[in-house]
């Protein structure tokens, strides 16, 4: 039980620091980043719950969504990116 | 309200919801587990055609969630396309890389279809698969490959679609035999299982890839590349 504590004690901090950094950063890119670490941080939280101990077999629910979650939150930070790039060609002009 | 002011309210703000976050989880889980799906996944698994837990959650009984997973890699990825040509890529490799990549990409394709073929009765699948095809892509790409290792333009757009319209055609085919919307019928349930990761493998890697080039894919007869 200790060890799920601890893994969702550090998701919930990855978020609240993602969400800060979020908050408090102007620049595009690193708001993009601080999203990201607030994602790892919702994902480590997931994989927390679904712990059973050393023996037990984990939820495969929560494991599942992770899994689908990692892979939509890469192609939507490169959705990110990409517009974020266009913006700045656009602001160059 | 000044910089300081409002740097102060949102810290002590998060700190609040952190706390009051740390409340709620840590209460849900020295609870225990309490009633939740992980019985019931684990009671209908030697129905659902595979062995591995979460490849049967993802396939089979949240398979409307995972279909509506690879039309959200579909819009993200038109979306980047929609944003206008992508820059164009790196030097060709000197021979120590191009050595390399030369290496790596075979066997980061081999590794994608052992992850793919494992994923029934272990950890793996299609994302995972998915993940190690682009992750070939995009070594490609930093060797200098221009398209990542993509095919042209429209060979491009129908790898992108490939796994959503596996998907549908299966649950629709399924509909039109008479049973639900991808509910498989006992016994087939591996099969197409299978069918649907090889395609949403296949989409996966070349949409992840197409992402990472970050631009649409060049038009065109063969051999006029806009590389």
């Amino acid at each position: 039980m200790i060890t799920a504590l601890l893994y969702t004690a550090a998701g919930l901090l990855l978020f609240c620091l993602g969400l800060w950094s979020f908050l408090m950063h102007r620049p595009l890119l690193r708001k993009l980043i601080a999203l990201n670490v607030m994602g790892s941080g919702v994902f480590l939280v997931f994989v927390a719950l679904a712990y059973r101990g050393p023996e037990g077999a984990p939820d495969p629910v929560p494991h599942a969504l992770v899994l689908t979650g990692i892979v939509v939150a890469v192609s939507a930070t490169a959705l990110a990116l990409a517009l974020g790039r266009r913006l700045e060609e656009a602001e160059r002009d | 309200m000044t910089g300081a002011a409002l740097r102060a309210f949102v810290t002590i703000a998060i700190a609040l919801a952190a706390g009051v976050l740390w409340w709620v989880f840590s209460l849900a889980l020295l609870e225990g587990p309490g009633e939740r799906l992980a019985p019931l996944a684990a009671e209908a698994l030697p129905r659902s055609g595979v062995g591995n837990p979460v490849t049967a959650v993802l396939l089979n009984f949240r398979a409307y969630d995972t279909l509506l997973e690879l039309a959200v890699l579909l819009a993200a990825v038109l979306g980047i396309w929609a944003s206008g040509p992508p820059d164009r890529g790196f030097a060709p490799a000197e021979i120590v890389l191009a050595g390399l990549v030369d290496w790596l990409v075979p066997l980061l394709i081999l590794a994608a279809g052992y992850l793919l073929w494992v994923g029934g009765q272990a950890p793996g699948g299609a994302f995972q698969a998915g993940a190690m095809l682009a992750a070939a892509g995009v070594v490609l790409r930093l060797a200098g490959t221009p398209r990542a290792g993509l095919p042209r333009g429209d060979w491009q757009r129908v790898l992108v679609v490939a796994g959503v319209a596996a998907f549908l055609a299966v649950g629709l085919a399924l509909m039109a035999i008479g049973h639900g919307f991808l509910t498989y019928p006992p016994g087939h349930a591996k099969w197409l299982i299978l069918t649907i990761e090889t395609a949403a493998t296949l989409a996966i890697g070349a949409t992840l890839a197409a992402a990472y080039v970050g631009g649409s894919p060049p038009d065109g007869p063969p051999g006029e590349d806009r590389a």
